[in-house]
């Protein structure tokens, strides 16, 4: 029981920490923008571990269906209709209908072929962005477009101007993801992710059509990467061809296997180091990538279980 | 009705003939051994039973229904459950979560995004059962991947009794083992037959074992069948001795 509460007591912390953000952040130099950006950062490095941590299935083109996201979100917003919630339904969507299709694809595939097709097709979609100028701005990226107010019936929350009530609109976006996540690798079928990662042979062999277990979670897993991806649109009010490139994608594996791949809310830490190193070490250097090639270097090297696996296993022993 | 027929199926890789055109009837409740010398072709035969790959010729028949096109998920739905001569277990979950997963799947949740209660219950209930048979009960929530030999192999087995299967096929379920290991999983083995009246196919290679449990025994050799038939008849074919028991013995 007291594994039980100890969880509990560990998850309660956590969400006081993020829904206390705006609070502490300004008294250690942070500003309410930054955690934004983790929080969107890190739901994207969860959703890849949602793949990588509990399927076994590394994917290293997921920058793409988090881009599509993007893009889909700020073409609606700049084209079509000033609504920030349509904008996160369209980009939702595209980014997850298309992985869903291309996923369907590529299943068959294992470890480093299958690794290799994800950042084929991500790089296309970068190409795509990049050269379709009249639609994507193409290297420029995608602008001018704003997040919109909130309309709740009784009320309008400006989530543009004021940076504290768009923190919590990204947070309730990012709880209710990790909730359904959260869910979904408790359920039935989550379980059968976990039999796949720990061995495909036996999975297959319990009856489990593998090809078609992989398939799904790749598809959720770009569900949740294009939701990231739209949250994202909206923190810069801009979307970048680079949001689809696979550097991008391999930071966000770097920032899941630096927090702990084995633990549901390790990516989340790896995006806080990461985002708290690029942000400040970028205001003194230009070289700022040294420093998270090194932490990840001396995190993969001594704690190979990532930050969080290895707090967790300090605390059991 | 036989419950499993193989009739007259071969593999070839290449230009190697792994099976040679070998056939297998297995009535219902039956205990079935398989025996024969290192690279007989034994673990290739179960393969083509259970699906791992499809036989170059000849068809496999389960329950009256040809299943030679079926895939491995397909056939463990009609009833058909394996292990491995190498231990397949999921190592990092605990000994019950290895069992949920079996009697989830076998109950047809794979794909659910919740349970009910009642069927929380029930899935509860058939892995302590399971438990309970293969004697892993104290042993419930401990990590596989940290349990003794003998157990992770009583594991895989209990795994495979999650789908509660109409064929168990058992490749060399001693492989590894001690004695008084060896002497469990007979038991375990023997128990199942005896008294779950479940049906068993098994690969072995101590005869002590075979020759307890078997009620018919194949021998294979260089991917055909050298014999067949009930252990008295087996210990008295010549062929078999110069072939493989002389030598063993």
């Amino acid at each position: 029981m007291s594994e039980t509460h100890r969880k509990l007591a560990a998850l309660a912390a956590i969400w006081v920490v993020l829904v206390c953000a705006p609070l502490w952040m300004p008294l250690v130099g942070g500003y309410t923008a930054l955690g934004s950006r983790v929080l969107v950062l890190g739901l994207a490095a969860m959703s890849v571990n949602f793949l990588l941590g509990f399927t076994g299935v590394l994917s290293f083109g997921h920058a793409a269906w988090f881009g599509l996201g993007a893009y889909g979100c700020g073409l609606i917003l700049k084209f079509i209709a000033l609504s920030t919630p349509l904008g996160l339904l369209a980009g939702t969507l595209l980014g997850g209908v298309l992985g869903g299709m291309l996923g369907a694809l590529i299943v068959r595939r294992r470890g480093v072929y299958f690794a290799m097709v994800t950042i084929a097709f991500g790089q296309v979609f970068y190409y795509i962005a990049f050269q379709w100028s009249s639609l994507t701005g193409g290297d420029d990226g995608l602008r001018p477009f704003y997040r919109q107010p909130l309309h709740l019936g009784f009320t309008t929350v400006d989530i543009l101007q004021n940076s504290t009530a768009f923190y919590y609109f990204v947070l309730i976006c990012f709880a209710a993801a990790v909730a359904l996540m959260g869910f979904l690798l408790r359920s039935p079928f989550g379980r059968t992710m976990l039999a796949i990662r720990e061995n495909e042979r036996r999975a297959r062999f319990l009856g489990i059509p593998v090809e078609m277990h992989i398939w799904i979670a790749f598809t959720l897993s770009c569900f949740f990467m294009a939701f990231a991806g739209s949250l994202y649109a909206l923190v810069n009010n801009f979307a970048d061809p680079r949001g689809l490139h696979y550097s991008q994608s391999g930071d966000f594996v770097m920032m899941a296997v630096m927090g702990g791949m084995r633990s549901f809310w390790g990516p989340l830490l790896g995006a806080v180091v990461f985002v708290v190193l690029q942000d400040y070490v970028s205001s003194i250097t230009v070289n700022w990538q040294i420093f998270i090639g090194l932490t990840f270097v001396v995190v993969v090297l001594f704690f190979p279980r990532g930050l969080l696996g290895f707090l967790q296993a300090r605390r059991r022993g | 009705m036989s419950l499993l027929e193989v009739n007259h199926a071969s593999k070839n890789f290449g230009s190697l003939v792994a099976v040679r055109d070998v056939s297998l009837k297995v009535e219902p409740g039956e205990l079935r051994a398989i025996i024969g010398p290192n690279g007989a072709g034994k673990t290739t035969f179960f393969n083509l039973i259970s699906g791992f790959f499809p036989p170059t010729s000849g068809s496999i028949v389960f329950d009256g229904k040809d299943v030679t096109g079926l895939s491995v998920a397909r056939r463990v739905a009609l009833g058909m459950a394996r292990t491995f001569q190498i231990t397949e277990i999921f190592p990092e979950l605990t000994v019950f979560e290895n069992l949920r997963i079996g009697a989830e799947v076998a109950s047809g949740y794979r794909l659910r995004p919740w349970l009910g209660k009642s069927e929380t219950a029930a899935i509860k209930r058939r892995v302590e059962e399971t438990l309970e048979l293969t004697q892993l009960a104290d042993k419930s929530s401990r990590l596989v991947g940290e349990l003794a030999h003998g157990d992770q192999r009583a594991t895989e087995i209990a795994m495979a009794l999650t789908l509660k299967p109409r064929l168990l096929l058992l490749d060399e379920p001693t492989a590894g083992m001690g004695d008084k290991e060896t002497y469990e999983i007979t038991r375990l083995v023997r128990r199942l037959h005896r008294d779950n009246a479940f049906t068993v196919v098994l690969i072995e290679h101590d005869m002590r074992v075979v020759f307890h449990l078997a009620d018919r025994i194949m021998v294979l050799a260089e991917g055909a069948t050298l014999a067949e038939g009930t252990p008295g008849e087996i210990a008295a074919n010549e062929t078999v001795q110069a072939a493989y028991l002389g030598k063993a013995a």
